[in-house]
């Protein structure tokens, strides 16, 4: 039972774990912007439109690298309908965002094919094109590289002469294509090795992969002559993008008011800035508002792919299947800036385990490739993929259950992690053991089937929030948050706020609003918008009690320390107890006016102890001998939640999650020619999976309180894209007798493989 | 020059000038504020835009808007009849079908068309028939089960 007194608790303290009878969380109640999703009245990024707005273009680069040595707009400039055309001379130098200045438009040089060069804003689509073709840019062209082991050698044409190696002491004199090292782990990992009775040491390859968001990045933008300017658009995070945009365009923070419209996905993609800037440069330029909208070809050669990484992975164990030590060393290429997550990479490998003597070495190297951006638990699939299938190995070498395998060395409670600090509660233990009780772990093979089995870690994060809730004159609640809506978290909201007041689910509503109305609020990553917003939820809630017990002991005249708050009413309690009929919320909101007027809550913080995550996958495959397809037979996602909020979303985002990787370890794949181009910049050879791919995805709700919030609520969003890549590389393993070392598992690669295993014989 | 183009959009009768490379999709989108369908890819690949012409399921981004004079057009927009859902409106909702939901309004229009066509559809004819609906968020699984369930509302 929740209740409480009238003293508005403090938030310091009361983030712990407190278990309790949940009325609303827990339940699956319909979403509140459901019906608008189903109808198409939902408004997404491109939906919007302005009167008398134009339509901004983007001309890009043809060259993966090249000088850009003259830029001549006029002849667009003069044909009829054209109101205006930026280029790099629009934007001024900017320390703070250089990196992200010189991706939206070009400076002294392009670094990738699809690197924006100029922009033009015009009446119709067909003349802003027309305008893009008059623009006359001389490039002078460089070598180029794409390839992340190609990119480190000593000889590989350099993107940035000023690009020194961070984390090498003493850094680097030359410049170089590797912009860090990392390193993490403890022990003695030599000293490991020589007590391992076997070990095994192998390289693997990963190919770059898109977030894949079926909505292409858009916005509009108007920019009033004294500078205010309004932009509406699909975004992760529209407080950083108010930021950086206001930076890069010269505006004061204030003067830009930018609402976060429905977005069409995102998956870490949208937690960039593209065309923003751009599009209020032409806005401000032309005085009329301007629409952009990426083209799918855009997309993909414009916007964040994930990083492709080049690893090596030795682990020893003894055996009776104790591993003694674990070494990695993952280099990760994240397009022609800083910023591919190898950190991460290295952080997460071994995360799953209780080891001795680990170490991990990241490196992070920059490309003629796009700027990458994050894609869900960023840097952590590909390491885990060389891991976890190194770990497969080991346990079959010596005979083992490869889940037994992993219990035997698993992480738990007040182990140090491999990355550094001491893991507190975690439940990766339990999504082992439920992967060994599932049924779907039993049922038996047929010829060219095999099972695989992969675990997988992701921190979580929590970050600057607030939040606020109105009580409105008839009882319901108004909530404001600052953290776009990507899987259902206004229900998530609603379902907490709810829980909190002790109202019904569908008295309560869930705005995200925009930059001018709360302060800020970090983006919508990390998987921290159900454990970070609805945590200020919770507390603005709670201080909201506070008030209601405040406004009831008024009109009661009596003490407010006489008055606590039980399933939604505030009771006389005390001395008091009986004296009085309970109160509702809807009573005291009704009276508010004679009490001292509106009544709200808010709540702002920077959230901190973000539980970490773990999971384990189950993936039954059947390898076709004639064509080297793997056919997914069953998929089984096994996620500690802390706790499920909403169990249907979370279930929703480990089904994404995993079908994702399906797509990462089977198919999908940036691929480049020598001429450094993007050759599959479209759906139809970009293949995600589609329908026709997959079976139902299963799946297991574990639930190990997350002690740093006051339900116990992990974060869910990201860890589902970790183990599948290592989860089906096991299985093909066992239904097909190979180890595939490179991803994508595309047809032809197993089938080389097939081949190639039968000559041997 | 605008080409005149007389159509019938959800049952009602629409007129629309359009240059002649603008798609049914650009035509539903930019003239007539019909911003249901979406542009995912605009090659026909992904479904976001789907839409039916004399009842047949298709994408609005492969079809010329002066294409469409005479034909009889159906959207997400005339999916539900007033305020009342269609069955599989309902389903994707009850089944939490739908994450960040840009994809939906070319599910409901496509699984539309093949209950029409298809009563009662196996899942493997379903996940056939909507392999031209990209999803990137569900995994397609509370889609299926959504179709499956609208399916059997239908059929009584």
């Amino acid at each position: 039972m929740a209740s409480s007194t009238g003293e508005a608790p403090e938030s310091k303290g009361t983030h712990q774990y407190q278990p309790r009878d949940f009325k609303v969380v827990g339940t699956t109640p319909l979403r509140p912007d459901g019906v608008d999703k189903v109808t198409g009245r939902a408004r997404f990024g491109a939906d919007m439109n302005l009167p008398g707005q134009l339509v901004g273009k983007v001309l890009r680069s043809p060259h993966p690298h090249a000088k850009l040595v003259s830029i001549d707009t006029s002849e667009a400039e003069a044909l009829p309908g054209v109101k205006a055309v930026v280029t790099r001379d629009d934007f001024a130098e900017n320390e703070a965002h250089h990196d992200i200045l010189c991706n939206i438009m070009a400076r002294d040089k392009v670094l990738y094919e699809g690197h924006a060069v100029a922009a033009v804003a015009a009446t119709s689509r067909a003349i802003a094109l027309k305008a893009l073709k008059k623009i006359k840019v001389v490039y002078d062209i460089l070598p180029h590289v794409t390839d992340v082991d190609e990119a480190m050698k000593a000889d590989a044409p350099i993107l940035h002469d000023d690009m020194f190696t961070h984390g090498v002491d003493p850094m680097p004199t030359t410049a170089s294509n590797i912009a860090g090292r990392c390193e993490f782990g403890h022990g003695d990992v030599d000293a490991g090795f020589e007590q391992a009775d076997i070990i095994i040491e192998r390289n693997f390859k990963t190919a770059a992969t898109h977030q894949g968001y079926i909505e292409p990045h858009a916005c509009v933008a108007t920019v009033t002559s004294d500078d205010y300017g309004e932009l509406w658009g699909c975004t992760q995070g529209h407080f950083v993008l108010r930021n950086v945009s206001a930076s890069l365009v010269g505006m004061d923070v204030s003067k830009l008011r930018v609402t976060a419209s429905e977005i069409g996905g995102g998956f870490g993609g949208k937690t960039t800035v593209f065309l923003e800037p751009v599009c209020l440069m032409l806005a401000k330029k032309s005085g009329k508002p301007v629409k952009m909208a990426m083209t799918r070809d855009e997309v993909f050669k414009a916007s964040g792919p994930t990083a492709s990484s080049s690893m090596d992975v030795k682990i020893g164990c003894t055996k009776d299947g104790r591993i003694t030590a674990g070494f990695a060393e993952v280099r990760y290429q994240g397009g022609a800036f800083r910023g591919a997550p190898a950190d991460f990479g290295a952080m997460c490998a071994f995360a799953c385990y209780a080891l001795e003597n680990v170490k991990a070495i990241g490196w992070e190297v920059v490309t003629n490739r796009p700027k990458g951006a994050a894609y869900r638990a960023p840097g952590a699939p590909m390491s885990v993929y060389a891991v976890e299938s190194v770990v497969d190995e080991l346990a079959k070498a010596i005979d083992m259950d490869p889940i037994d395998f992993r219990l035997k060395n698993a992480a738990r409670n007040g182990d140090k992690s491999s990355y550094g600090p001491k893991f507190e509660s975690l439940g990766l233990v339990e999504t082992l053991e439920a992967a060994k009780n599932h049924p779907n772990y039993q049922i038996p093979l047929g010829p060219n089937q095999g099972r695989g089995v992969a675990s997988g870690f992701w921190f979580n994060f929590g970050g600057e929030t607030c939040s606020t809730l109105n009580v409105n004159q008839d009882g319901t609640v108004a909530i404001s948050v600052g953290t776009p809506d990507i899987g259902g978290s206004r229900a998530s909201m609603c379902q907490m706020a709810a829980e909190e007041l002790g109202i019904p689910y569908d008295q309560v509503r869930a705005i995200v609003t925009d930059t001018s109305s709360l302060g800020f609020n970090d983006t919508t990553e990390g998987s921290r918008v159900t454990f970070s917003s609805g945590m200020a939820v919770i507390f603005a809630a709670r201080e909201i009690i506070g008030k209601l017990c405040e406004r009831a002991a008024m009109m009661w005249d009596i003490p407010v320390e006489a008055v606590k708050w039980e399933e939604g009413k505030a009771i006389p309690a005390g001395a008091n107890a009986g004296d009085f009929e309970p109160l509702t919320l809807a009573e005291i909101a009704d009276a508010a006016g004679g009490t001292g007027g509106p009544i709200a809550g808010h709540h702002e913080y920077n959230a901190d102890g973000a539980g970490v995550s773990f999971g384990t996958h189950l993936v039954d495959t059947e390898v076709d001998p004639e064509t080297g397809f793997v056919k997914i037979l069953r998929y089984t996602v096994i996620q500690d939640a802390g706790k499920a909020i909403h169990p249907s979303y979370v279930e929703g985002q480990f089904q994404g999650g995993a079908v994702q990787g399906i797509g990462w370890a089977l198919n999908e794949e940036y691929i480049y020619g020598d001429d450094g181009k993007l050759q599959n910049a479209g759906f139809l050879d970009y293949r995600l999976p589609v329908a026709s791919d997959l079976p139902m995805i299963d799946t297991v709700i574990v639930e190990v309180p997350n002690p740093g919030h006051p339900y116990g609520v992990r974060g869910v969003g990201e860890t589902g894209i970790v183990p599948p890549l290592a989860a089906i590389a096991n299985s093909v393993s066992d239904a097909a007798n190979l180890r595939m070392t490179e991803l994508p598992m595309s047809p032809p690669r197993i089938l080389k493989a097939i081949h190639q295993a039968e000559a041997a014989e | 020059m605008g080409i005149h183009v007389s159509t019938k959009i959800n049952g009602d009768d629409v007129e629309f000038v359009c240059d002649a490379e603008e798609t049914l999709l650009d035509v539903l989108r930019d003239r007539l504020n019909l911003t249901g369908a979406k542009e995912g890819c605009a090659t026909g690949d992904c479904g976001a835009c789907s839409v039916t012409i004399d009842g047949r399921l298709t994408c609005s981004c492969l079809t010329l808007g002066a294409e469409v004079e005479g034909r009889e057009i159906g959207t997400v927009e005339g999916v539900a009849k007033g305020n009342e859902l269609h069955p599989i409106q309902q389903k994707i909702l009850d089944n939490a079908a739908l994450q960040c939901g840009v994809c939906t309004p070319g599910i409901v229009v496509a699984a539309k068309a093949l209950l029409e066509k298809k009563p009662d559809p196996s899942e493997e004819e379903i996940r056939y028939w909507m392999a031209g609906n990209l999803c990137r968020c569900t995994g397609y699984d509370k889609i299926i089960r959504a179709i499956q369930d609208a399916a059997a509302e239908m059929r009584g």
